[in-house]
């Protein structure tokens, strides 16, 4: 029987392999992919949670499709800078854009 | 009429306003102007006085001017017999005198100006006469001061005309200040500055606190010390010693300016003063104060009239007669003989007017003011010869004429109350004849000598020059281009001369005895202090000794100053020899004017220079011990900030960049470390809230 | 049974394809991977009774996003990352950090005692999702729509080429 801790764990591994990206690439893409797995984590929680604990007014589905729509403002904005800052700097390397850095 | 009385000094103030804003476009027609309102005062003057003869009531007329807590200060006019007769005689006088200017001063560059001035002079001499309280007088008496300034300096391009207001100006300065410091012991007594109000606590006798002062170690009661206080302004005005040198010097102002102010109204405006507030000086412990004004005068009077002896100057002889008879004037009042003195001002104005634009006329016929370079002028000037020889003998005091009548007042009142004064009065009276008989002696008879240096003015010729006038030579600055022959002058100058010469006929017979009631003269009734009545002093009735003394003395001197100066043969040569000491004595106005000018010129700049030294050396030097000192502290201060106080800052600045070298290696600028950092916190705090559980 | 051998394998393609999102040098590799990850996630829905989720998740996720991102990285120069370094320098401490934090969240989330509920979700979903947007859930329905004309304009702004 599967409960609601697997689908827990399972969002918990998701979510460090996604903070581990945003932690250590580079490639400010990749960055971006990194949040897109932690917030699918997050997003499992917020179901698993309806369908286990709450499922009155399907609260948990009404926070996951606020989240991909964030998620989908979130990718348009990041990748419109990553073109912008790309167009400027030649680069995509978060380390290399430190131009308002001391 | 009497409500109407402030009209009259009004109209002369209304023509100076014109003359002042629109002189320059009225140009010859300026005279009308001024001799209109002079014509206008002086009917308006005439009719206060007809309606004072008439035994009308004294008007008094007063507004509020200030008021300083209980203390109220006020300002009108007076109208009452002694004001309105003295109105009379300055509009009249006055009239003349401006009638006599539109020919003396015709061609002058500042025609129009000139009457200005006169006009405005004539506006604060009535305003002083009809004053009702001491401020307003106050305002009249600095108003004439003013006018005396700018006339005596009229040729302002003549060094010697601007040394002579100064020195006019300077001296009746130290009269004027002495007199307003009288003037607020007065306000600070009395609370109250009006005349009535002081005159009746006055007569009263309860004014005056009894305190003393001490002066020179004698103690002077507070009502002396008043008095005597306001008296120095009189003695200032009216040239008596020892403030009478700069009248002589006043000389070089116009001739109609000399015997207008200089002889008939300013000068007698101290007269008039001392007779206006009589009961200031009436009222002292036994007369003190009067007798104080009796012997100045006196001494003046006999002074004066030596000075005159050794003038050549025509107009400087006559000035000092008139210091010598103002002498006479305070001489009269001091003893009592308030109506003698007042009814000489009287006299005087008039043959001392007249006797001045005579002299004019003659400096403007022969170019010169020199006695010795005139004479025989008599057969060549009949009309001025004949009037002036009537002021002549008014002047020596021979019967008929105005002098003879109100000098002999003088001479009974002090001979009846002081003797020493009579006689020292006497001498002056002979000492008058005598230098009057040297002076028409010189100029009208014997032979024309004519003007031995002509001497032009340059300033006057390049003034007249620019005006595009000719040199009207009058003065002594005239210079003869042709040669001159003195010829009479015109009519709108021999007709003034011969009104005064009526009048200085006439106007004694105001004061002859028989004339009034009780056998007293009608100006004694028209005119007398009603302090006398209450005290029981009596004018002493006309006396034949004293009478005949005085005429007597006056014949002496003619015939004395005849034997030695008309004639064939002149004794005076070998009276000079004999005395030359006294000559250079009184040549040199008995050095009068030298030690004032040792004194206070050089006395008054060697101050100077001490005083320089003394802020050079003592305040300068305190000034810059003070900026040393602040240098030198600043210096230190500078010191402290530098080392101190920017040590300081520096020092926090130096610790703030050590500090933000070390800390910005925390501020990385990369968003992942600062995400390592953040998720480390998250698990530290995981890790710390699960040990507590 | 077959849901849990439903749950198993999707949590394997799940973990190893993100796995490959995470650790892959190539670009395009580590984009592609995140397909079946989103893929899985949306099965994961399915079996969690949110059919409408699933689709949204497929729709968006799988098909919009990673399309998105395919194109950046093509658009960007040496893009597939091959010839740079991958990795900056926290890589071992990151990966420490990232493991306890697994841990913790694993340790966490089972050993708290969940309240369990009896009642189950509502029949038909997508209508129960709607019905709370247009109810309770209204205001923050209306701000995410101004979210989203304000992120679509800010996006073409910054990416516009600048004349």
């Amino acid at each position: 029987m599967i409960g609601l801790e697997h689908y827990l764990v399972s969002s918990a591994l998701l979510f460090a392999a996604g903070l581990f990206a945003v932690l250590t690439r580079r490639n400010a893409v990749a960055i971006l992919m990194g949040i897109e797995l932690m917030l699918n984590a997050a997003n499992i929680n917020f179901v698993a949670f309806t369908k286990f604990v709450s499922p009155e007014l399907v609260r948990g589905h009404i926070a996951a499709l606020i989240v991909i729509a964030l998620a989908a403002c979130e990718a348009a904005v990041g990748l419109a800078l990553v073109i912008s800052a790309y167009r400027h700097l030649e680069t995509v390397q978060v380390d290399e854009i430190n131009l308002m850095k001391w | 009429m009497g409500a109407w009385a402030w009209l009259i000094p009004l109209f002369p103030l209304a023509a100076y306003g014109i003359l002042i804003a629109c002189g320059r476009k009225l140009g010859d027609r300026s005279p009308l102007v001024a001799v209109g309102a002079m014509v206008l005062a002086t009917l308006m003057a005439l009719a206060v006085f007809l309606e004072q003869l008439g035994g009308a009531e004294p008007y008094v007329w007063r507004a509020v001017w200030a008021v300083g807590g209980d203390r109220v200060i006020t300002a009108g006019y007076t109208v009452d017999r002694l004001s309105a007769t003295m109105a009379l005689m300055v509009t009249v006088v006055g009239t003349l005198i401006f009638l006599y200017s539109i020919g003396y001063m015709q061609g002058d560059p500042y025609y129009s100006r000139f009457f200005a001035f006169l006009s405005l002079f004539c506006a604060g001499m009535l305003t002083t006469v009809l004053a009702n309280s001491f401020l307003v007088l106050l305002l009249g008496w600095e108003i004439i001061g003013l006018c005396s300034y700018l006339l005596i300096g009229f040729y302002f391009r003549r060094r010697s005309a601007n040394m002579a207001q100064m020195k006019a100006f300077l001296t009746t300065r130290v009269g004027d200040t002495l007199m307003l410091v009288g003037i607020l012991l007065l306000f600070a007594q009395f609370g109250t500055v009006d005349y009535q109000e002081i005159f009746e606590a006055l007569v009263h006798g309860k004014a005056w606190s009894p305190a003393a002062v001490t002066l020179f170690g004698l103690p002077v009661p507070l009502a002396v010390l008043g008095a005597l206080l306001v008296f120095g302004g009189p003695v200032g005005k009216s040239g008596q010693v020892p403030l009478h040198v700069w009248l002589p010097d006043a000389m070089e102002g116009p001739t109609p300016v000399s015997a207008l102010i200089h002889a008939a109204t300013m000068v007698a405006a101290g007269v008039y003063l001392v007779a206006r507030t009589y009961p200031l000086f009436f009222y002292t412990p036994d007369h003190v104060a009067l007798e104080a004004v009796a012997w100045v005068g006196a001494v003046t009077a006999l002074l004066a009239a030596f000075m005159a002896v050794a003038q050549d100057d025509i107009k400087r002889i006559l000035a000092y007669s008139t210091i010598s008879q103002l002498g006479f004037m305070m001489a009269g009042l001091g003893v009592l003989g308030y109506t003698a003195g007042f009814f000489h001002l009287l006299t005087h104005a008039f043959f001392k007017a007249l006797l001045f634009l005579g002299a004019g006329s003659v400096i403007h016929a022969v170019h010169t003011n020199n006695i010795k370079e005139m004479g025989g002028l008599w057969r060549k000037m009949p009309i001025t010869f004949g009037t002036f020889l009537i002021g002549y003998l008014a002047l020596a005091g021979i019967f008929p004429f105005a002098g003879f009548w109100s000098k002999d007042e003088i001479l009974l009142e002090a001979y009846h109350r002081n003797a020493a004064v009579y006689w020292v009065l006497t001498a002056a009276s002979f000492l008058t004849a005598f230098y009057m008989t040297r002076l028409v002696a010189h100029a009208f008879f014997g032979s024309f000598r004519g003007p031995a240096h002509p001497e032009p003015d340059p300033w006057l010729e390049e003034d007249y020059a620019r005006a595009g006038v000719r040199n009207p030579h009058h003065g002594s600055h005239g210079h003869g281009s042709h040669a001159p022959v003195p010829h009479e002058s015109p009519p709108v100058m021999t007709v003034p001369l011969v009104v005064l010469a009526v009048f200085s006929t006439g106007v004694g017979f105001l004061g002859a005895p028989g004339t009034g009631p009780e056998g007293g003269s009608w100006f004694h009734h028209f005119i007398e202090f009603e302090g006398f009545r209450e005290v029981g002093i009596h004018a002493p009735g006309f006396s034949w000794p004293v009478a005949l003394r005085g005429l007597g003395v006056a014949l002496a001197g003619i015939l004395v100053a005849w034997r030695m100066y008309g004639g064939r043969k002149r004794y005076s040569e070998q009276v000079r020899s004999w005395m030359p000491w006294l000559v250079t004595f009184l040549r040199n106005r008995m050095y009068f004017d030298a030690f004032y000018g040792w004194l206070f010129v050089r006395g008054g700049l060697a101050l100077a220079r001490l005083l320089r030294a003394f802020d050079t050396y003592v305040v300068d030097g305190l000034v810059n011990a003070v900026g040393y000192f602040t240098v030198l502290i600043a210096r230190i201060d500078r010191i402290i900030d530098t080392y101190v106080v920017d040590g300081l800052v520096n020092l926090v600045g130096i610790l703030t960049r050590w500090l933000g070298w070390i800390l910005r290696y925390v501020q990385t600028g990369r968003a992942y470390n600062y995400i390592l950092i953040a998720t480390l916190g998250v698990v530290l705090i995981v890790v710390w809230t699960l040990w507590r559980l | 049974m077959a849901e849990a051998v439903a749950f198993y394998g999707l949590t394997a393609v799940a973990l190893g394809a993100s796995l490959m999102v995470v650790l892959s040098r190539n670009m395009v590799h580590a984009a592609v991977s995140l397909i079946p990850v989103l893929l899985a996630i949306a099965g994961y829905y399915v079996l969690l009774g949110a059919e409408f989720l699933a689709a949204i998740q497929i729709l968006i996720y799988a098909g919009a996003i990673t399309v998105l991102i395919l194109f950046v990285i093509l658009l960007t120069e040496g893009a597939t990352g091959l010839r740079v370094r991958p990795r900056n320098e926290q890589v071992p401490l990151g990966a420490i950090t990232c493991l306890v934090l697994a841990a913790l969240l694993i340790a966490v989330l089972t050993r708290t005692p969940w309240p369990q509920t009896r009642s189950s979700l509502p029949e038909y979903n997508p209508g129960a999702v709607g019905e709370s947007f247009l109810t309770a859930y209204v205001l923050p329905f209306e701000a995410m729509s101004l979210l989203i004309v304000a992120c679509l304009v800010g996006a073409i702004v910054v990416a516009r080429r600048e004349e």
